[in-house]
Formats: C-alpha cells, sequence, structure tokens
C-alpha cells in the first residue's frame, strides 16, 4: 500500500513538549521544522532536540520529515547532517527554485550516508514558494530518485506575486495546478499550501475540498484540530468504496483466467480505473472505514 | 576543556532548563530542580553526567531547572549548553 499523505503537521524544532506529543493526534506526517520557526540564536539547540527526538521517540509508522534551513546559511549544511545521522525518512528542502539546489541538498546527504554505511535512506522533498519555483517545477520534482513530493508555501510565494491570500485562493490556482501536474509526471506527492486561521475551520475546509479537487495528496496542516477536518474531506464516501471493491474483485478474477480487460457493470475498466480504485481502497483504510483483513 | 558561563534549554512545560558555568572544586557539580524529583531525580542527573563526561566535560558547574523534560530532551539541551560553553561544536553521536 502506498504512503498517504494527507497531513503533514507543522512541528517547531525548539519546542520538546510539542515533539513528544505530535503523533498522538495521528497525523500521517510529523514536520520538525528548524527554519522559520526557530529564531537565529536558538538553530544550534534546535538542531540537537530534534536529532535526539528522532533517534529516541517512537514516532510508529508517521513519516518524519524535517525542514531544514536552507543550504546557503551558515545553519543548513550542519541540519542535514544531524537529521542524517538520526535517521529522518524526509528532508524538505524550504524556497526551492532551481533543481540544482535539489542536487546540492542530494551531495551533502550523499555525504553523511556514505560515513554511515547508508547511502539512499534519507527522500527528498521540495517546497515551492516563489514564481521561479513554479516555473521550474517539474525540474525541481524530478531533479533527483529520491524526491518523494513536492508542496506549494503559499506565504511566501504570494508576497513574491505581489498580491495576498484571499479565501477564495484564485491567487493560488496557477501554481497549484503546477505543483500537481508536475509532481504527476514526476510521479511524486503533491502537498499543498497551511491554511492558518483556526478560528476559520468552515474556510478551511472549502480550501481542502478545492485542493482535493485539484488532486493534491494532502495539506500541510499547524495544528492537530485540522487533522480531522482534512481526514474527512479526503476519506471515500460509501459508494465509492463498494464500486472500487467491486473493480478490484473483478481485475482479480480476470488476472487468474488470463484476461487482460475487463468490464464492471456494462463499463471497460482499464489501468487508470483500477489505480483509482486502489487509491480509494487505500483511504478508505486509512480513514478507518473498512478493514484491510475484510476486503 | 575550558568552560564559560552558558545556557540552553526553556522553563515552559516538557523542557529543562540547563546553566553551565566553570567548576568550582573538581568533578561534576549538578544541582537539580526539578517538577518530578522525587521519582526521577536521580535519573536525570545520570543523563546529565553520562552527556557532558561522553562531551569530555569533566568538571563544572551545572543548575537544571527541569519541567518535566524526557531523556533525550535532557541530552539535547545539556549538549547544546556544552556546544555553548566550550566553542567547540562537538557532536554527540
Amino acid at each position: 500500500m502506498q504512503r498517504l499523505r494527507r497531513t503533514m503537521m507543522f512541528v517547531p524544532g525548539n519546542n520538546p513538549a510539542m515533539m513528544a506529543d505530535a503523533f498522538i493526534y495521528g497525523p500521517d506526517s510529523i514536520m520538525l521544522d528548524l527554519e522559520d520557526s526557530v529564531t537565529m540564536a536558538e538553530k544550534d539547540a534546535a538542531r540537537l532536540l530534534v536529532h535526539n527526538a528522532l533517534k529516541t521517540i517512537d514516532y510508529g509508522n508517521t513519516e518524519m520529515v524535517v525542514r531544514v534551513n536552507p543550504l546557503n546559511t551558515p545553519y543548513g549544511k550542519k541540519d542535514v547532517e544531524a537529521v542524517v545521522k538520526a535517521g529522518v525518512h524526509v528532508i524538505r528542502m524550504p524556497k526551492t527554485e532551481t533543481a540544482d539546489e535539489i542536487r546540492e541538498l542530494e551531495a551533502e546527504i550523499v555525504k553523511v550516508e556514505t560515513e554511515l554505511g547508508c547511502v539512499g535512506r534519507t527522500q527528498i522533498m521540495a517546497a515551492i514558494e516563489s514564481t521561479l519555483g513554479v516555473i521550474n517545477a517539474y525540474d525541481i520534482a524530478t531533479a533527483s530518485k529520491r524526491m518523494m513530493g513536492i508542496a506549494l508555501g503559499a506565504e511566501d510565494y504570494s508576497a513574491n506575486l505581489k498580491t495576498q491570500r484571499t479565501p477564495e485562493g484564485m491567487e493560488l490556482l496557477l501554481a497549484r495546478q503546477t505543483i500537481v501536474v508536475a509532481a504527476r509526471a514526476a510521479g511524486i506527492d503533491a502537498l499543498d499550501t497551511v491554511y492558518s486561521n483556526l478560528n476559520d475551520m468552515e474556510t478551511f475546509r472549502k480550501e481542502v475540498e478545492l485542493i482535493k479537487s485539484l488532486g493534491f495528496d494532502g495539506k500541510s496542516i499547524i495544528n492537530p484540530r485540522q487533522i480531522e477536518v482534512v481526514n474527512e474531506v479526503f476519506a471515500p464516501k460509501e459508494k465509492e468504496i463498494q464500486k472500487s471493491l467491486t473493480i478490484l474483485a473483478a481485475i482479480k478474477e480476470a488476472e487468474k483466467r488470463g484476461s487482460g480487460v475487463i468490464a464492471v457493470n456494462g463499463k471497460m475498466v482499464d489501468r487508470p480505473v483500477v489505480i483509482r480504485a486502489q487509491r480509494t481502497i487505500d483511504l478508505a483504510i486509512a480513514s478507518g472505514i473498512i478493514k484491510k483483513e475484510d476486503i | 576543556m575550558e568552560i564559560k558561563n552558558a545556557f540552553a534549554g526553556t522553563l515552559e512545560s516538557g523542557d529543562i532548563l540547563i546553566q553551565i558555568a566553570p567548576a568550582e572544586q573538581a568533578g561534576l557539580q549538578i544541582e537539580l530542580d526539578s517538577t518530578v524529583a522525587y521519582q526521577f531525580g536521580e535519573q536525570i542527573k545520570k543523563v546529565i553526567t553520562e552527556t557532558l563526561t561522553g562531551l569530555g566535560i569533566n568538571d563544572a558547574s551545572v543548575k537544571a531547572t527541569d519541567k518535566g523534560a524526557l531523556d533525550c530532551t535532557i541530552r539535547a539541551r545539556v549538549t547544546a549548553a556544552a556546544v555553548r560553553a566550550t566553542g567547540k561544536d562537538v557532536w554527540a553521536d
């Protein structure tokens, strides 16, 4: 089953209590942040905190991501060393504008992994937060085999675009669609930006519905309260699940008989339909609507 | 190893504030103020001692104000304070 990334929860890298509790709320991924949420004076301490937390705390099946500082700052390379040594699953590169930045990050990761004897262990995701980054989205998405996803960072992007965010999000439409298309073409995941007004859950829900319909795999979130809404929106409906189960059962039967093409309820079922059905079932299992053993 | 006054950590819940100063006498003097001292005082001192000796610091005066930090947080804060106190980027791995 492909890993689900409906929610990637941001946790400040210098807050030990939040770091210890984050997984309790059940986000699909946790992103410990060494960048914007940590002041310059605390970069060294946050790096050590994240390193020790990753090495010690049992986060279960949660995917662990760390947002490092850009490599052209005095902190970036040290961040990479610390988190690769601690066995992080994914390094998130902020403010990515070109494929070269990903290749530079990969070279740093390889250096540390070679020393540890685990080359290839760490994955990379890129946050695209500028107009140049959006223009280069596909190059960034395909810059390394380690790429597992690209994400939109809308605050910096909106500022760069000389506009501001609105509840409707029209200003982000091109960036969102470009990122989804680039991710799909590269065969990796697409993650949407954060929504930071915790008092307006209605607009948040609408935004999640919008990004789901655009094709995103999930959303970056800043508070555990947002997890339930995202999971609800991404959870497949009963009718979809039944249809998907029928399709998967039919394809299994056809494989047994050695037949390539099948029809379900008079409609031809081909590869895209099967992929969509499998994803629906994966989501239904992850949402707790059906159990794996019941299939 | 020469040590100057330094600190790391905060007084927030789940954290620990570590203050390191040059030793007044040989060895590690650890003064602990903890909300969970009765149950975990010895364990906290043990983690502090192990972390410092692991970094090659055997003489120092340490004041620890604990707010229920996990062992990994204690290790991180002690290491950060030690790095700041010695000026050396020592990586305890």
